[in-house]
């Protein structure tokens, strides 16, 4: 399981997360939703150990990462898998190369059952015979699906996915959501999804956090998200231009009365 | 109160010290590279896959343009200095004056040049790239040290994959001189043979692989380095290539005079 406590983290003057508490229980999926630039990334990478937080600790299954040296993490890092939102495929190698990346780095298993395991797992995400072609040769969803086949290669018992459905078309993305659903079912993985797109949200979490100013203002189940009574995470769940998160910005009060106002002129 | 604007001394002041300030910090950022380098070296697993597709890449591929370069340095060399010692009959010395020019200096930063624009330019493409679209990110998450995977196969290439070249540059660049002093200015092959047997020790030519090595080493670091500190999508990527060949071409001429007043 995962937890975090009082997480913070500063670049420079511009203070990202700002005391950020949450706990993932084993084999629930939790989503992370915020606006851009919210920190939604930065809060992953910390979990990852690719970003060290200024304060507060990480612990995965009560080991905290963020007092661990690089080496120690190398090893807390074989539980996690992660998808990206751009897939980072590596374009250099093939699709099976790429799923059997961190099986051959192991040196613990014969080339024949490396290349099992890959089919194994490029079907599990329905895919099938195309372990020759290049990452270029690939479409954005197939990009994707194979990220995500690369992620659950070494049987990882967490999955971190970074925007899964970002730059895919409604089809693809609900492809997607079904996967991580089937995943969660199949590998009884706990993961961390941090999204925007609500319908992802709704169909794949357990449970629903909201990021927003550095920290946690809710956590709930999907139906308690939806009739939430906090209005910040009301206006960010349906999706309203007005409401408490954009008066924030008077900048963006500004631009909208003036359009407004503009109207009403003509 | 209010602040008032700096004034123009200060700003420049100012300027100076910002460009100080990021050099000290890119000084420490590569040894600090370096150090990463020579630990991720000696642990388990050894990339030999990796070493030697990356000398593939660094050496094989370079010889055309290496081979290039050092013939008409010869060539011009022994042209220039055919026809300066002309002027008070020494054209006897022109063969000690291209083999020592070639093996010590020309030899060497010559090759280095070209390799910073080649090599360096490539991995700091290459590695920027993998930067800004979070493949190094994912090499982490399959618990892999980017540093150990990707820099230390290309460090250790570039390190003994270089001297390799200016040998190659060296009697190219030799053979080329000869050419040019025999066949088109008209000097005794036989006294040429002599006269660049008779001065060039074996010093020089080892001196010079020596070199060959360091820049090898300081172009791949520099590379490296501007690769993995890229940020910004294609224009920073850009900008990351740029500075690499620039950063390291400066750094093999500036290297190469302390290494010669240490050498000789």
């Amino acid at each position: 399981m995962i937890e975090i406590r009082g997480l913070a983290k500063r670049f420079g003057k511009k203070v990202v997360l700002d005391g950020l508490d949450l706990a993932v229980p084993r084999g629930e999926n939790m989503v992370v939703i915020g606006g851009s630039g919210t920190g939604k990334s930065v809060l992953l990478k910390c979990v990852m150990g690719l970003l060290r937080p200024d304060e507060g600790e990480i612990r995965i299954d009560g080991e905290d990462i963020t007092r661990m040296d690089e080496e120690e993490l190398v090893r807390v890092r074989r539980k996690f898998g992660m998808l990206f939102q751009g897939s980072a495929l590596f374009d250099s190698m093939d699709v099976g190369e790429n799923v059997g990346f961190a099986l051959r780095r192991l040196r613990k298993f014969p080339e024949e059952r490396i290349r099992e395991v890959v089919e194994e797992k490029l079907s599990m995400v329905g895919l099938r015979e195309i372990q020759r072609l290049m990452p270029a040769e690939l479409s954005g969803g197939m990009k994707k699906r194979v990220g995500l086949a690369r992620a659950i290669a070494s049987e990882p018992d967490i999955l971190l996915y970074d925007e899964p459905t970002t730059g895919l078309d409604p089809i693809m993305a609900d492809v997607i959501n079904d996967l991580i659903v089937s995943l969660r079912e199949r590998l009884g993985v706990t993961s961390i999804t941090i999204t925007h797109d609500m319908a992802s949200a709704y169909k794949i979490a357990d449970r629903i956090a909201m990021l927003y100013k550095g920290r946690i203002v809710e956590t709930g189940s999907p139906d308690e998200i939806r009739s939430t009574a906090n209005p910040v995470v009301a206006q960010f769940v349906q999706g309203r231009a007005r409401g408490p998160i954009t008066d924030e910005s008077e900048e963006f009060v500004r631009f909208v009365r003036g359009r407004a106002e503009g109207g009403k002129g003509a | 109160m209010t602040e008032r604007p700096p004034g123009r001394v200060t700003a420049a002041v100012e300027g100076i010290g910002e460009r100080v300030y990021g050099m000290v910090q890119e000084l420490g950022a590569v040894s600090t590279l370096l150090f990463r380098v020579v630990a991720g070296a000696v642990r388990r697993p050894f990339e030999f896959g990796n070493i030697i597709k990356q000398m593939e890449e660094v050496g094989v591929r370079s010889i055309p343009v290496v081979l290039v370069t050092a013939t008409f340095t010869g060539m011009v060399l022994a042209l220039q200095s055919f026809s300066g010692f002309e002027r008070f009959g020494a054209t006897s010395l022109v063969g000690t004056v291209v083999a020592l020019s070639i093996t010590r200096e020309l030899g060497p930063v010559f090759a280095g040049l070209m390799v910073s624009g080649r090599v360096g330019a490539s991995m700091a493409a290459e590695l920027g790239t993998m930067k800004v679209t979070e493949q190094i990110d994912a090499l982490v998450t399959l618990a892999t040290d980017p540093v150990k995977y990707l820099v230390v196969p290309r460090v250790i290439a570039a390190t003994f994959v270089l001297p390799v070249l200016v040998v190659f540059a060296d009697f190219v660049g030799i053979l080329g001189g000869y050419f040019v002093a025999v066949h088109v200015m008209g000097a005794n092959p036989h006294v040429y043979v002599a006269k660049t047997y008779q001065y060039l020790e074996f010093r020089d030519i080892y001196t010079g692989l020596v070199k060959a090595a360091v820049f090898g080493s300081l172009i791949s670091l520099i590379s490296c380095h501007q690769g993995f500190v890229a940020r910004g999508g294609a224009e920073g990527v850009g900008r990351a290539t740029t500075r690499a060949v620039v950063t390291s071409s400066m750094m093999v001429l500036v290297s190469d005079y302390f290494m010669t007043s240490l050498m000789f």
